[in-house]
């Protein structure tokens, strides 16, 4: 069960314990157990795993996908490497 | 959806596949941990359009999958009883014990519940005070502080017709004990992402520098899957054996501390059974003494039998990565997601299942 989905937090229950809140995924919303994740803020994303956020995702890694791939290409074309 | 759509860029994808034709020279095997990663290589044909010198091996990563025939028997049993109500992950239902599977003693009339969450079976304790409510836990370390939060929250509530089924799993010790075998051909690893979400990958560094092999820890959107990819085939090119992060957006190398506490409150290591593999010394979780009155196999004096694997099933071979779904005799005949005769077919996660509905169902691609 490694499936786990991102999405947006959009309700925190402050006070609740265990900490609880709503996520929404695409416009589908479900309630979700913060308690993991206890400086969330509303807006920020998580990834949600049978109805736990396990953690929050980092925007500025999330980028870190698309910025390797540049890299790589330009050490590539440095080399002379083709396909 | 934001933090999906934008990892299935297939403009990206093209790139990477060509960064990857560009950089793998040798002859490298690696295997996904996760059955959630197969599934995206296989529906997305990802082992199809990478350079052939590349070979997928896939790896143990279904809890579904692994949870001993023992286990599933104790299930069925608890689940036929009357005044009990059993809940459970949806893919656990289909799955075969010795005689039939948890839908059909839904079927028969037992009480058993498909719940999206461990939480959901509490609830559902609270709801029926006059039934015994068994929640089905099983998972890798990724569901273990859910289900150890369920078990956390019944003491403090007090909450005394709620118990657990406990079958968890972890990936390190699996890991060994697939490069310890004699078999074992395996250069690099794709590490299971949600796994090191919670637990960290601090334990695979020690794997990394013993056994010489590579480990990027990776996600699971296609992406993710070729960055992964892409970094360990360089790490091999280049003879280096290092943990690498792909997954950062959701993984840190000490994972999630909160998560941690609370799964070492409520577990302790153990011994456990690995359906096709055997017992693997230290690769799961129990409940803690202080919390033994939540587990369903003390509950419900459930006696340890024997049982007997379906002997056409290789799933053992398959999910160690020695063998191929389709090198079995009957996948696909006598085996199929309709009337599975193991758990690789039945799961979503699993590989046979992957193997059937992707590379030869395929509509439309």
């Amino acid at each position: 069960m490694c499936l786990g989905v991102p999405g947006r937090v959009v309700e925190i229950e402050h006070g609740s314990s265990p900490l609880m809140g709503k996520v929404d995924f695409g416009g589908v919303r479900r309630e979700v157990c913060l308690e993991y994740v206890p400086e969330v803020k509303v807006g920020d994303y998580v990834i949600v795993h049978v109805g736990f956020a396990i953690s929050r995702l980092d925007e500025d890694e999330a980028e870190s996908v698309f910025r390797y791939l540049e890299e790589m290409e330009k050490i590539s074309e440095q080399l002379g490497e083709k396909v | 959806m934001k933090y999906i759509d934008e990892y299935r860029n297939s403009e990206i994808a093209k790139r990477y596949i060509d960064e990857i034709w560009k950089v793998c020279k040798g002859n490298w095997v690696i295997m996904e941990v996760c059955g959630g990663q197969t599934h995206t290589i296989i529906r997305f044909n990802i082992d199809e359009v990478l350079p052939k010198n590349i070979l997928f091996v896939h790896g143990p990563g279904c809890p579904v999958c692994v949870t001993p025939l023992e286990i599933l028997d104790k299930a069925i049993e608890i689940a036929s009883m009357p005044n009990v109500i059993f809940c459970s992950f949806g893919d656990m239902l289909r799955v075969p014990g010795t005689k039939k599977d948890l839908f059909a003693v839904r079927e028969e009339g037992g009480d058993v519940r498909v719940v999206y969450s461990p939480l959901d079976a509490l609830k559902i304790a609270v709801k029926n005070p006059d039934k015994e409510v068994v929640f089905f836990g099983i998972g890798f370390e990724t569901t273990a502080p859910a289900n150890a939060m369920a078990i956390y929250q019944a003491k403090k509530l007090g909450i005394r017709n709620f118990s657990m089924l406990v079958s968890h799993v972890l990936v390190p010790p699996v890991i060994e004990t697939i490069l310890k075998s004699p078999n074992n051909r395996i250069n690099g690893f794709l590490a299971a992402g949600h796994v090191c979400t919670v637990m960290g990958y601090k334990e695979y560094e020690e794997i990394a520098k013993k056994y010489k092999v590579p480990i990027v820890v990776t996600g699971f959107e296609p992406l993710d899957i070729l960055q992964g990819v892409l970094m360990v085939v360089k790490q091999l090119e280049e003879g280096r054996y290092e943990v690498e992060n792909q997954y950062s957006r959701s993984v840190r190398r000490e994972g999630n501390l909160e998560a941690q506490k609370m799964i070492s409150e409520v577990f302790e290591v153990t011994d456990r059974a690995w359906r096709g593999i055997g017992v693997i010394p230290q690769s799961g979780y129990k409940i803690r003494e202080p919390y033994k009155e939540y587990d369903a196999e003390v509950k419900f004096n459930l006696e340890n039998k024997s049982v007997e694997e379906p002997r056409e099933c290789i799933s053992g071979l398959v999910l160690q990565g020695v063998k191929k779904p389709y090198e079995c005799s009957a996948f696909g005949s006598k085996c199929t997601p309709d009337h599975p005769l193991g758990a690789p077919m039945v799961s979503s996660e699993g590989v046979c299942a992957a193997y059937f509905n992707y590379k030869f169902n395929r509509v439309g691609g």
